[in-house]
């Protein structure tokens, strides 16, 4: 699924890496505790998250990611999104909570194919 | 690939919102040279984890990365307050953590279990009192 995609799904505004929009992912990852996420993601290429701290950023970058969602309409600072863009990281927020999110997104086929997802 | 390369960085214990960097350098700096994106990742995962265990417990230190053709080697070492049952610690779920720490999205107890995972081998060598230094090892 194209990034672009989630933003239309998410209803989301983008704060970073409007360039980035075509890059396709197939699995994501909804979690507030970034330890839990260093631990268990493996392929997903989008974390949802109402934690909002500059190691949000470093945590996706670590694994790869190349897509956080800041739900329930988070604003983070600007120190964040210039980290973000500094990772080649897409930033975006949703005013959606995140068990809507993710619901949303795996409703419309992300990450239903991947058996750990 | 090339000559063996050393790293080093202090890593800062008073500054959570940094910690993570010499982690991001480390990654970006073995992707350039190269190096095959599972080791890299083993690399990062392991590292990152080791930067944010120092400046959670341990008021920060100092990181030691060698790099050749066959391994890579991670040495950190802080001057905390050690480890006092390094079996426990290394219990998946385990933690010291206090609260204030777990709202910034860390302490669930996977720091040391994260760092062994993905490492191919790990040695801690602890005093109660004076510090930690832990050396990972990632094989190429």
């Amino acid at each position: 699924m194209e990034i672009r995609k989630i933003q239309e799904l998410l209803g989301a505004e983008v704060l970073c890496g409007e360039e980035l929009l075509g890059n396709e992912v197939s699995s994501a990852c909804c979690s507030d505790m970034m330890s839990d996420v260093l631990a268990y993601v493996k392929d997903q290429g989008v974390l949802l998250t109402g934690l909002l701290n500059s190691q949000v950023i470093r945590t996706a970058d670590m694994m790869d990611m190349v897509c956080v969602v800041f739900v329930r309409n988070k604003m983070p600072t600007e120190e964040i999104v210039t980290l973000a863009k500094d990772c080649g990281i897409v930033v975006m927020r949703s005013e959606l909570r995140a068990f809507e999110a993710a619901g949303v997104l795996y409703h419309a086929g992300l990450g239903r194919k991947n058996d750990d997802g | 690939m090339a000559e063996p390369i050393h790293f080093h960085f202090d890593v800062d214990g008073q500054d959570f919102s940094t910690a993570g960097e010499a982690s991001v350098v480390v990654k970006k700096k073995l992707r350039q040279l190269g190096y095959p994106p599972e080791a890299i990742r083993k690399v990062s995962i392991a590292m990152y984890e080791g930067e944010i265990n120092m400046v959670i417990h341990g008021g920060g230190g100092e990181a030691d990365i060698d790099v050749d053709e066959k391994e890579i080697k991670i040495v950190l070492t802080d001057h905390g307050p050690g480890i006092a049952d390094v079996e426990q610690a290394m219990q998946a779920g385990f933690s010291t953590a206090r609260d204030n720490i777990r709202a910034l999205g860390f302490g669930a107890g996977m720091g040391l279990p994260n760092m062994k995972k993905y490492s191919d081998s790990m040695k801690i060598d602890t005093e109660v009192g004076k510090g930690t230094t832990v050396t990972m090892t990632i094989n190429i």
